[in-house]
């Protein structure tokens, strides 16, 4: 890889913790607010079901999310293991797209 | 008091010796008495003694110093200390470590002025209160001493990390108005051997003997590689 990639997937996961910083914010408060006098399942999915505001919130929380942890493994893999190479790459790459199909199925499972 | 010093190579083991203290007694004077009075094949460094040199940086119970400003009252626990050649070098015996390859990196970081004037040119002027030359300031005092480079746990975990001394070097350079080549340097500190592997431990920082702070000069390499990111020159 070379050092202009290197470089832009730096910038990248710092953008990306940027937007985690605030969605992490966010959903821990609405977390913390809903659930005070205890919350079921269904009533979780009334106020989800539908709503637009929460799946465009919630996208951008798993994108960052996708964005963010595979880079980071990258350099932990890297510098504790002292793995790096192709076959680190391709194991990342599977874990992006692991984390997107998860994370993007989570959502629609509580808007559809 | 008793001085543990490390013998050998990078498989040796500590020797203690019996040192007797002084007033305004430095590591160094320690170490020196070691090899001129107690055992005269102890190897070690060091020229100047005022620190200036850059040479006589050890590991001090633990922590990476320069020797000759450091006095012993500071350093000192229950009448002993222990010295151990820098870390995250070779070692080339005793208290010598094979340096060339943290200077290597300096190189490697494009650490070298590149000028467009001749001597039949005159003098560039670079206001005092300018930014550039305010930051430049900052970080040109640095006398190749490798403590920062030792203090950093990130050469530790990639051994082809550049490290504080050269991403500073090279930040300075980056910084002076004078110099032509801040494209090329800034490939050169770039990426994943360079100033975006830092994690801003700012251990280069905390033990720095001249106090500058690389930590800030490779936040500042990051700045400047960013933006020609987005403007597409990098």
């Amino acid at each position: 890889m070379n050092v202009k990639a290197q470089a832009v997937l730096w910038v990248a996961q710092r953008a990306s913790a940027a937007v985690l910083a605030l969605c992490v914010t966010v959903h821990l408060a609405t977390m913390v607010y809903a659930i005070r006098g205890g919350l079921s399942a269904a009533e979780i999915l009334s106020r989800t079901r539908g709503s637009v505001g929460w799946l465009v919130f919630y996208t951008v929380f798993v994108l960052a999310v996708t964005v963010h942890a595979p880079i980071g493994l990258r350099a932990v893999l890297e510098e504790w293991f002292g793995w790096r190479g192709t076959a680190r790459d391709v194991l990342l790459v599977g874990l992006t797209l692991l984390l997107a199909v998860l994370g993007m199925r989570a959502v629609l499972g509580v808007f559809l | 008091m008793q001085v543990r010093v490390w013998r050998g190579k990078a498989d040796g083991a500590f020797q203690a010796f019996e040192v007797p203290r002084h007033a305004s007694q430095t590591v160094l004077d320690a170490v020196t008495h070691i090899q001129r009075v107690l055992d005269p094949t102890l190897a070690y460094r060091f020229a100047c003694r005022v620190g200036m040199c850059g040479s006589c940086a050890m590991t001090v119970n633990g922590v990476p110093r320069w020797t000759c400003r450091t006095h012993v009252d500071k350093v000192v626990k229950n009448d002993r200390m222990e010295l151990a050649p820098l870390r995250n070098l070779p070692v080339i015996r005793d208290l010598v470590t094979d340096m060339s390859g943290f200077f290597d990196k300096w190189a490697k970081a494009k650490g070298r002025f590149s000028g467009s004037r001749t001597r039949n040119d005159d003098f560039q002027k670079i206001e005092p209160d300018s930014s550039g030359r305010i930051a430049v300031d900052a970080g040109i005092e640095c006398i190749g001493c490798a403590v920062c480079y030792s203090a950093c746990d990130v050469v530790a975990a990639r051994p082809d990390y550049l490290g504080p001394a050269a991403l500073n070097r090279a930040w300075t350079l980056v910084q002076d108005e004078r110099d032509t080549r801040t494209l090329e340097r800034l490939r050169a500190v770039a990426g994943d051997a360079g100033c975006h592997s830092c994690h801003t431990h700012m251990s280069c920082t905390e033990r720095c003997p001249k106090g500058i702070s690389p930590t800030a000069g490779i936040a500042g390499l990051k700045r400047k590689v960013s933006l020609a990111l987005l403007r597409n020159t990098l």
